[in-house]
Protein backbone atom coordinates (compact mmCIF):
# COMPACT_ATOMS: atom_id res chain seq x y z
CA UNK A 1 0.00 0.00 0.00
CA UNK A 2 1.40 3.40 -0.95
CA UNK A 3 1.55 6.03 1.74
CA UNK A 4 2.17 9.70 2.43
CA UNK A 5 3.81 11.09 5.54
CA UNK A 6 1.81 13.10 8.05
CA UNK A 7 4.37 15.91 7.74
CA UNK A 8 3.28 16.61 4.14
CA UNK A 9 -0.11 17.85 5.31
CA UNK A 10 0.37 18.89 8.96
CA UNK A 11 2.75 20.33 11.52
CA UNK A 12 2.97 19.41 15.18
CA UNK A 13 4.26 20.28 18.64
CA UNK A 14 4.67 18.08 21.71
CA UNK A 15 5.23 18.46 25.42
CA UNK A 16 4.71 16.90 28.84
CA UNK A 17 2.33 16.88 31.78
CA UNK A 18 3.96 14.76 34.44
CA UNK A 19 4.39 11.28 32.96
CA UNK A 20 1.97 11.97 30.09
CA UNK A 21 2.93 13.43 26.72
CA UNK A 22 0.73 15.43 24.40
CA UNK A 23 1.14 15.92 20.66
CA UNK A 24 -0.83 18.67 18.95
CA UNK A 25 -1.16 17.98 15.22
CA UNK A 26 -2.24 20.93 13.06
CA UNK A 27 -3.47 20.44 9.48
CA UNK A 28 -2.37 23.03 6.92
CA UNK A 29 -5.79 23.12 5.24
CA UNK A 30 -9.40 22.21 6.01
CA UNK A 31 -9.24 19.37 3.47
CA UNK A 32 -6.23 18.09 5.35
CA UNK A 33 -8.10 18.28 8.63
CA UNK A 34 -11.03 16.28 7.23
CA UNK A 35 -8.55 13.62 6.08
CA UNK A 36 -6.81 13.53 9.49
CA UNK A 37 -10.13 13.26 11.29
CA UNK A 38 -10.76 10.05 9.32
CA UNK A 39 -7.26 8.64 9.14
CA UNK A 40 -5.18 9.79 12.11
CA UNK A 41 -6.82 7.66 14.77
CA UNK A 42 -5.63 7.23 18.34
CA UNK A 43 -4.81 3.61 17.45
CA UNK A 44 -2.56 4.68 14.56
CA UNK A 45 -0.65 7.03 16.86
CA UNK A 46 -0.31 4.34 19.55
CA UNK A 47 0.95 1.83 16.99
CA UNK A 48 3.50 4.29 15.61
CA UNK A 49 5.13 4.66 19.05
CA UNK A 50 5.24 1.01 20.20
CA UNK A 51 8.16 1.26 22.60
CA UNK A 52 7.22 4.20 24.84
CA UNK A 53 5.23 2.12 27.32
CA UNK A 54 2.09 4.18 26.62
CA UNK A 55 -0.90 2.82 28.55
CA UNK A 56 -3.54 4.53 26.36
CA UNK A 57 -3.95 7.31 23.79
CA UNK A 58 -6.79 9.84 23.86
CA UNK A 59 -7.66 11.92 20.81
CA UNK A 60 -9.36 15.31 21.04
CA UNK A 61 -10.60 17.45 18.13
CA UNK A 62 -10.33 21.22 17.61
CA UNK A 63 -12.12 21.58 14.25
CA UNK A 64 -12.07 25.40 14.17
CA UNK A 65 -8.28 25.30 14.43
CA UNK A 66 -7.83 22.28 12.16
CA UNK A 67 -6.05 20.53 14.98
CA UNK A 68 -6.09 17.19 16.79
CA UNK A 69 -4.63 16.74 20.26
CA UNK A 70 -3.27 13.37 21.30
CA UNK A 71 -2.58 12.57 24.94
CA UNK A 72 -0.22 9.61 25.39
CA UNK A 73 -0.72 8.38 28.92
CA UNK A 74 2.37 7.23 30.85
CA UNK A 75 4.52 7.61 27.73
CA UNK A 76 7.52 9.34 29.30
CA UNK A 77 9.19 6.60 31.34
CA UNK A 78 8.47 8.44 34.59
CA UNK A 79 8.47 12.03 33.36
CA UNK A 80 10.77 15.01 33.61
CA UNK A 81 12.96 14.05 36.57
CA UNK A 82 12.51 10.28 36.81
CA UNK A 83 12.90 9.23 33.19
CA UNK A 84 16.20 7.71 32.11
CA UNK A 85 15.63 8.64 28.47
CA UNK A 86 17.36 11.51 26.73
CA UNK A 87 13.94 12.91 25.84
CA UNK A 88 12.56 13.15 29.36
CA UNK A 89 9.82 15.59 28.36
CA UNK A 90 8.53 14.23 25.06
CA UNK A 91 10.01 17.16 23.13
CA UNK A 92 10.91 14.94 20.15
CA UNK A 93 7.49 13.37 19.64
CA UNK A 94 6.11 16.32 17.67
CA UNK A 95 8.94 15.96 15.16
CA UNK A 96 8.83 12.15 15.13
CA UNK A 97 5.11 11.97 14.38
CA UNK A 98 5.62 13.85 11.10
CA UNK A 99 7.04 10.59 9.67
CA UNK A 100 3.84 8.66 10.46
CA UNK A 101 2.59 6.98 7.25
CA UNK A 102 -1.01 7.51 6.11
CA UNK A 103 -2.87 6.02 3.11
CA UNK A 104 -2.26 8.00 -0.07
CA UNK A 105 -5.20 10.16 -1.12
CA UNK A 106 -5.79 10.97 -4.82
CA UNK A 107 -3.41 13.54 -6.32
CA UNK A 108 -6.20 16.13 -6.43
CA UNK A 109 -7.07 15.56 -2.80
CA UNK A 110 -3.43 15.68 -1.73
CA UNK A 111 -2.91 19.04 -3.47
CA UNK A 112 -5.75 20.48 -1.41
CA UNK A 113 -4.09 19.28 1.81
CA UNK A 114 -0.65 20.76 1.20
CA UNK A 115 0.27 24.29 2.30
CA UNK A 116 -0.52 26.73 -0.52
CA UNK A 117 2.32 29.15 0.12
CA UNK A 118 5.43 29.28 2.23
CA UNK A 119 3.96 28.58 5.69
CA UNK B 1 -9.47 49.88 25.99
CA UNK B 2 -6.51 47.64 25.24
CA UNK B 3 -3.69 46.69 27.57
CA UNK B 4 -0.37 45.28 26.53
CA UNK B 5 1.04 42.37 28.50
CA UNK B 6 4.38 40.91 27.45
CA UNK B 7 6.28 37.82 28.52
CA UNK B 8 10.06 37.90 28.78
CA UNK B 9 10.77 34.50 30.34
CA UNK B 10 9.14 31.09 29.86
CA UNK B 11 11.12 29.07 32.41
CA UNK B 12 14.07 29.31 34.80
CA UNK B 13 17.00 29.23 32.41
CA UNK B 14 15.43 31.27 29.59
CA UNK B 15 17.50 33.93 27.82
CA UNK B 16 18.39 36.62 30.38
CA UNK B 17 18.61 39.45 27.81
CA UNK B 18 15.08 38.84 26.49
CA UNK B 19 13.18 40.94 29.07
CA UNK B 20 15.44 43.96 28.52
CA UNK B 21 15.35 43.65 24.73
CA UNK B 22 11.57 43.39 24.91
CA UNK B 23 10.97 46.57 26.91
CA UNK B 24 13.59 48.46 24.90
CA UNK B 25 11.80 47.67 21.65
CA UNK B 26 8.15 48.01 22.74
CA UNK B 27 6.19 49.99 25.32
CA UNK B 28 4.09 47.56 27.31
CA UNK B 29 1.94 47.96 30.44
CA UNK B 30 3.02 44.74 32.08
CA UNK B 31 6.04 42.50 31.75
CA UNK B 32 5.41 38.97 33.02
CA UNK B 33 8.32 36.64 33.81
CA UNK B 34 7.54 32.93 34.29
CA UNK B 35 10.19 30.86 36.04
CA UNK B 36 8.54 27.77 37.52
CA UNK B 37 8.20 24.47 35.66
CA UNK B 38 6.62 21.46 37.37
CA UNK B 39 9.81 20.36 39.04
CA UNK B 40 11.58 23.68 39.50
CA UNK B 41 9.89 24.04 42.90
CA UNK B 42 11.55 20.88 44.25
CA UNK B 43 14.98 22.04 43.07
CA UNK B 44 14.41 25.42 44.75
CA UNK B 45 13.16 23.66 47.90
CA UNK B 46 16.47 21.79 48.10
CA UNK B 47 18.38 25.06 47.73
CA UNK B 48 16.39 26.56 50.59
CA UNK B 49 17.12 23.55 52.81
CA UNK B 50 20.82 24.32 52.46
CA UNK B 51 20.44 28.09 52.78
CA UNK B 52 17.35 29.74 54.33
CA UNK B 53 17.90 32.84 52.14
CA UNK B 54 17.80 30.81 48.89
CA UNK B 55 15.01 29.02 47.03
CA UNK B 56 13.92 31.59 44.45
CA UNK B 57 14.80 32.33 40.81
CA UNK B 58 18.11 34.15 41.24
CA UNK B 59 18.18 34.84 37.48
CA UNK B 60 15.43 37.38 38.10
CA UNK B 61 17.82 39.61 40.08
CA UNK B 62 20.16 39.97 37.10
CA UNK B 63 17.17 40.52 34.84
CA UNK B 64 15.84 43.19 37.18
CA UNK B 65 19.18 45.03 37.14
CA UNK B 66 19.03 45.06 33.35
CA UNK B 67 15.49 46.49 33.53
CA UNK B 68 16.35 49.43 35.81
CA UNK B 69 16.77 51.98 32.98
CA UNK B 70 13.39 50.98 31.53
CA UNK B 71 11.71 51.17 34.95
CA UNK B 72 13.05 54.73 35.27
CA UNK B 73 12.14 55.80 31.73
CA UNK B 74 8.72 54.11 31.42
CA UNK B 75 6.40 55.00 34.29
CA UNK B 76 3.61 52.74 32.97
CA UNK B 77 5.77 49.59 33.12
CA UNK B 78 4.94 47.05 35.81
CA UNK B 79 6.40 43.59 36.44
CA UNK B 80 4.53 40.44 37.49
CA UNK B 81 6.65 37.36 38.16
CA UNK B 82 6.60 34.02 39.97
CA UNK B 83 10.35 34.37 40.61
CA UNK B 84 9.61 33.94 44.34
CA UNK B 85 9.76 30.15 44.00
CA UNK B 86 9.62 28.57 47.47
CA UNK B 87 10.94 31.72 49.13
CA UNK B 88 9.02 34.76 47.85
CA UNK B 89 9.93 36.87 50.89
CA UNK B 90 13.69 36.42 50.42
CA UNK B 91 13.26 37.20 46.72
CA UNK B 92 11.30 40.35 47.55
CA UNK B 93 13.92 41.52 50.06
CA UNK B 94 16.64 41.04 47.41
CA UNK B 95 14.55 42.96 44.88
CA UNK B 96 14.03 45.73 47.46
CA UNK B 97 17.79 46.01 47.89
CA UNK B 98 18.39 46.37 44.16
CA UNK B 99 15.69 49.02 43.68
CA UNK B 100 16.77 50.90 46.80
CA UNK B 101 20.38 50.99 45.63
CA UNK B 102 19.21 52.23 42.22
CA UNK B 103 17.35 55.17 43.74
CA UNK B 104 13.91 53.61 43.34
CA UNK B 105 13.20 53.32 47.08
CA UNK B 106 9.62 54.51 46.68
CA UNK B 107 8.69 51.74 44.25
CA UNK B 108 5.97 49.58 45.76
CA UNK B 109 6.71 45.86 45.75
CA UNK B 110 3.98 43.35 46.53
CA UNK B 111 4.57 39.75 47.50
CA UNK B 112 2.06 36.91 47.53
CA UNK B 113 2.47 33.97 49.87
CA UNK B 114 0.23 31.14 51.02
CA UNK B 115 0.92 28.63 48.25
CA UNK B 116 3.46 26.67 50.29
CA UNK B 117 1.66 23.69 51.85
CA UNK B 118 4.77 21.78 52.98
CA UNK B 119 4.68 23.00 56.61
CA UNK B 120 0.90 22.40 56.65
CA UNK B 121 0.68 18.86 55.26
CA UNK B 122 -0.03 17.14 58.61
CA UNK B 123 -2.55 19.81 59.61
CA UNK B 124 -4.36 19.52 56.26
CA UNK B 125 -4.37 15.71 56.32
CA UNK B 126 -5.85 15.85 59.83
CA UNK B 127 -8.84 17.81 58.48
CA UNK B 128 -9.43 15.41 55.61
CA UNK B 129 -7.23 16.41 52.64
CA UNK B 130 -5.97 13.04 51.41
CA UNK B 131 -3.65 14.42 48.68
CA UNK B 132 -4.09 11.22 46.69
CA UNK B 133 -2.24 11.02 43.39
CA UNK B 134 -4.49 12.32 40.59
CA UNK B 135 -3.01 9.94 38.04
CA UNK B 136 -2.67 6.73 40.02
CA UNK B 137 -5.05 7.15 42.95
CA UNK B 138 -2.28 6.17 45.38
CA UNK B 139 -2.59 7.61 48.90
CA UNK B 140 0.04 10.11 50.10
CA UNK B 141 1.07 7.73 52.94
CA UNK B 142 3.20 5.79 50.47
CA UNK B 143 5.58 8.72 50.00
CA UNK B 144 4.74 11.12 52.82
CA UNK B 145 8.17 10.70 54.45
CA UNK B 146 9.98 11.79 51.28
CA UNK B 147 8.04 14.95 50.33
CA UNK B 148 10.38 17.84 49.51
CA UNK B 149 7.89 20.43 48.26
CA UNK B 150 4.13 20.93 48.06
CA UNK B 151 2.69 24.08 46.52
CA UNK B 152 -0.83 25.04 45.49
CA UNK B 153 -1.17 26.73 42.12
CA UNK B 154 -2.73 30.03 43.22
CA UNK B 155 -4.82 32.04 40.80
CA UNK B 156 -5.04 35.60 39.52
CA UNK B 157 -7.11 37.17 42.29
CA UNK B 158 -4.26 37.92 44.71
CA UNK B 159 -2.23 39.32 41.79
CA UNK B 160 -5.04 41.72 40.85
CA UNK B 161 -5.40 42.63 44.52
CA UNK B 162 -1.67 43.38 44.81
CA UNK B 163 -1.82 45.64 41.74
CA UNK B 164 -4.93 47.38 43.12
CA UNK B 165 -2.95 48.00 46.29
CA UNK B 166 -0.46 50.06 44.28
CA UNK B 167 2.34 47.56 43.67
CA UNK B 168 4.52 48.14 40.62
CA UNK B 169 6.32 44.84 41.04
CA UNK B 170 4.42 41.69 42.02
CA UNK B 171 6.37 38.65 43.23
CA UNK B 172 4.66 35.32 43.74
CA UNK B 173 5.51 31.74 44.53
CA UNK B 174 3.59 29.00 42.72
CA UNK B 175 0.74 30.47 40.69
CA UNK B 176 -0.82 29.08 37.53
CA UNK B 177 1.24 30.31 34.59
CA UNK B 178 -1.74 31.87 32.81
CA UNK B 179 -2.72 33.74 35.99
CA UNK B 180 0.38 35.95 35.62
CA UNK B 181 -1.48 37.49 32.66
CA UNK B 182 -5.02 37.15 34.02
CA UNK B 183 -4.16 39.11 37.19
CA UNK B 184 -3.09 42.33 35.45
CA UNK B 185 -5.82 42.04 32.79
CA UNK B 186 -8.52 41.72 35.47
CA UNK B 187 -7.05 44.59 37.47
CA UNK B 188 -6.84 46.87 34.45
CA UNK B 189 -10.11 45.96 32.73
CA UNK B 190 -12.14 45.61 35.95
CA UNK B 191 -14.40 42.67 35.22
CA UNK B 192 -16.25 40.40 37.62
CA UNK B 193 -14.59 37.17 38.77
CA UNK B 194 -17.56 35.20 37.47
CA UNK B 195 -17.36 36.65 33.95
CA UNK B 196 -16.29 33.22 32.73
CA UNK B 197 -16.03 33.97 29.01
CA UNK B 198 -13.86 37.00 29.67
CA UNK B 199 -11.67 35.04 32.08
CA UNK B 200 -11.42 32.31 29.44
CA UNK B 201 -10.26 34.78 26.80
CA UNK B 202 -7.54 36.34 28.93
CA UNK B 203 -6.45 32.92 30.20
CA UNK B 204 -5.90 31.89 26.58
CA UNK B 205 -3.77 35.01 26.11
CA UNK B 206 -1.78 33.96 29.19
CA UNK B 207 -1.41 30.39 27.95
CA UNK B 208 -0.14 31.64 24.59
CA UNK B 209 2.59 33.93 25.97
CA UNK B 210 3.62 32.00 29.09
CA UNK B 211 6.32 30.02 27.26
CA UNK B 212 8.00 33.11 25.84
CA UNK B 213 9.32 32.68 22.31
CA UNK B 214 7.44 29.43 21.70
CA UNK B 215 4.58 31.49 20.22
CA UNK B 216 6.84 33.82 18.19
CA UNK B 217 8.72 31.23 16.16
CA UNK B 218 10.50 29.07 18.73
CA UNK B 219 9.86 25.35 18.05
CA UNK B 220 7.97 26.26 14.86
CA UNK B 221 8.18 23.57 12.21
CA UNK B 222 9.19 26.07 9.52
CA UNK B 223 11.93 27.65 11.63
CA UNK B 224 14.37 27.63 8.71
CA UNK B 225 12.96 30.90 7.35
CA UNK B 226 13.22 32.72 10.69
CA UNK B 227 15.94 34.66 12.50
CA UNK B 228 15.59 32.82 15.80
CA UNK B 229 18.88 34.18 17.22
CA UNK B 230 17.12 37.54 17.50
CA UNK B 231 13.65 36.17 18.18
CA UNK B 232 11.23 38.70 19.64
CA UNK B 233 9.34 37.72 22.80
CA UNK B 234 5.55 37.88 22.78
CA UNK B 235 3.10 40.65 23.57
CA UNK B 236 -0.62 40.06 24.11
CA UNK B 237 -2.74 43.13 23.37
CA UNK B 238 -5.82 42.35 25.40
CA UNK B 239 -9.14 43.92 24.42
CA UNK B 240 -12.02 44.54 26.80
CA UNK B 241 -14.13 41.89 25.07
CA UNK B 242 -11.62 39.22 26.14
CA UNK B 243 -10.09 38.79 22.69
CA UNK B 244 -6.41 39.47 22.14
CA UNK B 245 -3.86 40.10 19.47
CA UNK B 246 -0.62 38.15 19.83
CA UNK B 247 2.33 40.07 18.42
CA UNK B 248 6.02 40.85 19.01
CA UNK B 249 8.17 43.99 18.88
CA UNK B 250 8.88 45.21 15.35
CA UNK B 251 12.39 44.69 14.06
CA UNK B 252 12.87 41.44 15.97
CA UNK B 253 13.33 37.94 14.58
CA UNK B 254 10.90 35.04 14.63
CA UNK B 255 7.31 35.24 13.43
CA UNK B 256 3.77 35.40 14.74
CA UNK B 257 1.38 33.71 12.33
CA UNK B 258 -1.69 31.52 12.52
CA UNK B 259 0.47 28.38 12.55
CA UNK B 260 2.83 29.46 15.34
CA UNK B 261 -0.14 30.50 17.47
CA UNK B 262 -2.13 27.29 16.93
CA UNK B 263 0.96 25.14 17.61
CA UNK B 264 1.34 26.90 20.95
CA UNK B 265 -2.37 26.79 21.71
CA UNK B 266 -2.23 22.98 21.68
CA UNK B 267 1.07 22.85 23.61
CA UNK B 268 0.91 20.86 26.85
CA UNK B 269 -2.86 20.60 27.02
CA UNK B 270 -5.11 17.65 27.80
CA UNK B 271 -8.81 17.81 26.94
CA UNK B 272 -9.12 21.10 25.00
CA UNK B 273 -12.74 21.50 26.16
CA UNK B 274 -11.51 21.75 29.75
CA UNK B 275 -8.29 23.69 30.16
CA UNK B 276 -8.36 24.11 33.92
CA UNK B 277 -6.82 27.03 35.77
CA UNK B 278 -7.60 28.26 39.29
CA UNK B 279 -9.50 31.14 37.63
CA UNK B 280 -11.72 29.40 35.08
CA UNK B 281 -12.46 26.18 33.15
CA UNK B 282 -11.67 27.16 29.53
CA UNK B 283 -13.09 25.62 26.37
CA UNK B 284 -10.47 25.89 23.59
CA UNK B 285 -12.73 24.30 20.98
CA UNK B 286 -14.67 27.53 20.43
CA UNK B 287 -11.54 29.62 19.77
CA UNK B 288 -10.96 31.30 16.40
CA UNK B 289 -7.48 32.29 15.28
CA UNK B 290 -6.90 34.67 12.36
CA UNK B 291 -4.02 36.58 10.85
CA UNK B 292 -4.62 40.32 11.38
CA UNK B 293 -1.44 41.71 9.82
CA UNK B 294 2.26 40.99 9.69
CA UNK B 295 3.23 39.32 12.97
CA UNK B 296 -0.24 40.02 14.35
CA UNK B 297 -2.73 37.25 15.09
CA UNK B 298 -6.14 37.78 16.64
CA UNK B 299 -7.46 35.13 19.03
CA UNK B 300 -11.11 35.26 20.08
CA UNK B 301 -14.16 33.19 20.96
CA UNK B 302 -12.88 31.27 23.99
CA UNK B 303 -15.68 30.27 26.32
CA UNK B 304 -15.48 29.59 30.03
CA UNK B 305 -17.24 27.74 32.79
CA UNK B 306 -16.96 28.20 36.57
CA UNK B 307 -13.51 27.74 38.06
CA UNK B 308 -12.63 24.45 39.79
CA UNK B 309 -13.30 24.36 43.54
CA UNK B 310 -9.84 22.93 44.25
CA UNK B 311 -6.35 24.18 43.61
CA UNK B 312 -4.00 21.89 41.79
CA UNK B 313 -0.99 21.09 43.98
CA UNK B 314 2.45 20.35 42.67
CA UNK B 315 4.01 18.01 45.16
CA UNK B 316 7.44 16.47 44.76
CA UNK B 317 9.13 13.68 46.70
CA UNK B 318 12.60 12.26 46.59
CA UNK B 319 12.78 8.98 44.69
CA UNK B 320 16.40 7.90 44.78
CA UNK B 321 19.29 8.98 42.58
CA UNK B 322 20.02 9.12 38.90
CA UNK B 323 23.06 9.51 36.63
CA UNK B 324 23.76 9.46 32.88
CA UNK B 325 27.06 9.12 31.06
CA UNK B 326 27.92 9.42 27.37
CA UNK B 327 30.68 8.17 25.07
CA UNK B 328 31.22 8.55 21.35
CA UNK B 329 31.65 5.22 19.59
CA UNK B 330 33.21 5.27 16.12
CA UNK B 331 33.64 2.78 13.29
CA UNK B 332 31.78 0.49 10.92
CA UNK B 333 30.57 -1.70 13.79
CA UNK B 334 29.71 1.26 16.00
CA UNK B 335 26.18 0.22 17.00
CA UNK B 336 27.15 -3.27 18.20
CA UNK B 337 30.24 -1.81 19.86
CA UNK B 338 28.24 0.86 21.70
CA UNK B 339 25.77 -1.76 22.96
CA UNK B 340 28.73 -3.87 24.17
CA UNK B 341 30.29 -0.88 25.99
CA UNK B 342 26.99 -0.12 27.72
CA UNK B 343 26.60 -3.72 28.85
CA UNK B 344 30.21 -3.83 30.08
CA UNK B 345 29.65 -0.79 32.29
CA UNK B 346 26.51 -2.28 33.83
CA UNK B 347 28.14 -5.71 34.22
CA UNK B 348 31.01 -4.24 36.23
CA UNK B 349 28.57 -2.42 38.54
CA UNK B 350 26.84 -5.73 39.11
CA UNK B 351 30.16 -7.49 39.74
CA UNK B 352 30.73 -4.99 42.55
CA UNK B 353 27.51 -6.29 44.14
CA UNK B 354 25.18 -3.44 43.24
CA UNK B 355 21.92 -4.51 41.65
CA UNK B 356 20.64 -1.39 39.91
CA UNK B 357 16.86 -0.91 39.95
CA UNK B 358 16.59 0.78 36.53
CA UNK B 359 19.04 0.94 33.64
CA UNK B 360 18.85 2.14 30.04
CA UNK B 361 21.28 1.97 27.13
CA UNK B 362 20.60 4.36 24.23
CA UNK B 363 22.55 4.50 20.95
CA UNK B 364 21.89 8.07 19.90
CA UNK B 365 22.13 8.56 16.16
CA UNK B 366 20.19 5.39 15.38
CA UNK B 367 16.72 6.71 16.17
CA UNK B 368 16.80 5.73 19.85
CA UNK B 369 15.70 9.29 20.78
CA UNK B 370 12.17 8.27 19.82
CA UNK B 371 11.85 4.57 19.02
CA UNK B 372 9.08 4.53 16.37
CA UNK B 373 7.49 1.68 14.47
CA UNK B 374 9.77 0.35 11.76
CA UNK B 375 12.76 2.43 12.83
CA UNK B 376 16.19 0.98 13.23
CA UNK B 377 19.15 1.99 11.16
CA UNK B 378 21.42 -0.34 9.25
CA UNK B 379 24.84 -0.65 10.85
CA UNK B 380 26.64 0.24 7.63
CA UNK B 381 24.74 3.51 7.34
CA UNK B 382 26.38 4.91 10.49
CA UNK B 383 29.93 6.05 11.01
CA UNK B 384 29.48 6.84 14.72
CA UNK B 385 26.90 6.79 17.48
CA UNK B 386 26.67 8.45 20.86
CA UNK B 387 26.33 5.86 23.61
CA UNK B 388 24.25 7.09 26.54
CA UNK B 389 23.88 4.92 29.62
CA UNK B 390 21.51 5.90 32.45
CA UNK B 391 20.67 4.37 35.81
CA UNK B 392 18.36 5.09 38.75
CA UNK B 393 18.50 3.51 42.18
CA UNK B 394 17.28 4.28 45.69
CA UNK B 395 20.83 3.70 46.93
CA UNK B 396 23.23 6.57 46.23
CA UNK B 397 26.29 4.28 46.51
CA UNK B 398 25.03 2.14 43.64
CA UNK B 399 24.67 5.15 41.37
CA UNK B 400 28.06 6.52 42.50
CA UNK B 401 29.66 3.22 41.55
CA UNK B 402 28.06 3.37 38.11
CA UNK B 403 29.66 6.78 37.47
CA UNK B 404 33.09 5.24 38.11
CA UNK B 405 32.73 2.57 35.41
CA UNK B 406 33.06 4.80 32.33
CA UNK B 407 36.74 5.76 32.63
CA UNK B 408 38.06 2.18 32.91
CA UNK B 409 36.94 1.58 29.32
CA UNK B 410 39.80 3.87 28.20
CA UNK B 411 42.16 0.93 28.56
CA UNK B 412 39.91 -2.08 28.98
CA UNK B 413 37.18 -1.48 26.42
CA UNK B 414 37.04 -1.70 22.62
CA UNK B 415 39.03 0.65 20.35
CA UNK B 416 37.42 3.68 18.71
CA UNK B 417 35.73 5.15 21.77
CA UNK B 418 36.18 8.78 22.93
CA UNK B 419 34.70 11.42 25.21
CA UNK B 420 36.36 10.58 28.50
CA UNK B 421 37.66 14.08 29.23
CA UNK B 422 34.45 15.42 30.78
CA UNK B 423 35.04 13.49 33.99
CA UNK B 424 32.65 11.25 35.90
CA UNK B 425 28.93 11.72 35.37
CA UNK B 426 27.20 13.62 38.14
CA UNK B 427 24.87 11.86 40.61
CA UNK B 428 21.60 13.80 40.99
CA UNK B 429 18.68 13.29 43.37
CA UNK B 430 15.41 12.37 41.66
CA UNK B 431 12.39 14.50 42.56
CA UNK B 432 9.32 12.62 41.49
CA UNK B 433 6.12 14.44 40.65
CA UNK B 434 2.90 13.79 42.56
CA UNK B 435 -0.02 15.71 41.06
CA UNK B 436 -2.83 16.26 43.55
CA UNK B 437 -5.53 18.70 44.71
CA UNK B 438 -6.46 20.76 47.76
CA UNK B 439 -9.89 22.39 48.32
CA UNK B 440 -9.61 26.15 47.85
CA UNK B 441 -11.20 26.78 51.27
CA UNK B 442 -8.05 25.47 52.98
CA UNK B 443 -5.67 27.88 51.27
CA UNK B 444 -5.47 31.61 51.95
CA UNK B 445 -3.28 33.69 49.66
CA UNK B 446 -1.67 36.55 51.56
CA UNK B 447 -0.60 39.87 50.07
CA UNK B 448 1.99 42.21 51.52
CA UNK B 449 2.95 45.50 49.85
CA UNK B 450 5.80 47.78 50.92
CA UNK B 451 8.10 50.33 49.34
CA UNK B 452 11.46 49.04 48.11
CA UNK B 453 13.23 51.03 50.82
CA UNK B 454 11.23 49.23 53.50
CA UNK B 455 11.89 45.77 52.02
CA UNK B 456 15.55 46.72 51.87
CA UNK B 457 15.55 47.45 55.60
CA UNK B 458 13.99 44.09 56.53
CA UNK B 459 17.04 41.91 55.91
Amino acid sequence: MSSIQLGQIAHARSGDKGNHANIGVVAYTSAGFDFLQRQLTADRVATFFPKLGTSSVDRFELPRLGALNFVLHNALGGGASESLRIDTQGKLLGTAILDLPLPTPSTDELTKMMPTKNP
Amino acid sequence: MTIKIANGAGFLGDNIDAPRLLVESAQVDYLTLEYLAELTMSILARQREKNPEAGYAVDFLDVLKSLLPALKAQPQLKIVTNAGGVNPLACTAAVGKILHAAGLSETQIGVITGDNLLPRLDELRAVGCDFKNLDTGQPLEEISQSVVSANAYLGAQPIAETLAGGARIVITGRVADASLTVGPAMHQLQRRWDDWNFLAGISVAGHLIECGAQVTGGLYRHWQNLDLANVGYPIAEINDDGSCVITKPSGTGGAVNRNTVIEQLVYEIGDPAHYLTPDVDVDFTTIEVDQAGTDRVIVCGATGRPAPTSYKVSLAYQAGFIANGQLLVYGADCIAKAQACGKMILQRVERANFKLQETLIECLGTGDGVPVHGSGVKESARKEVLLRVSVRDDCRDAVERFTKEFAPLITSGPPGVAGYATGRPQVRPVFAYWPTLVPKTFVTPTVCIKAAGKWNAIR
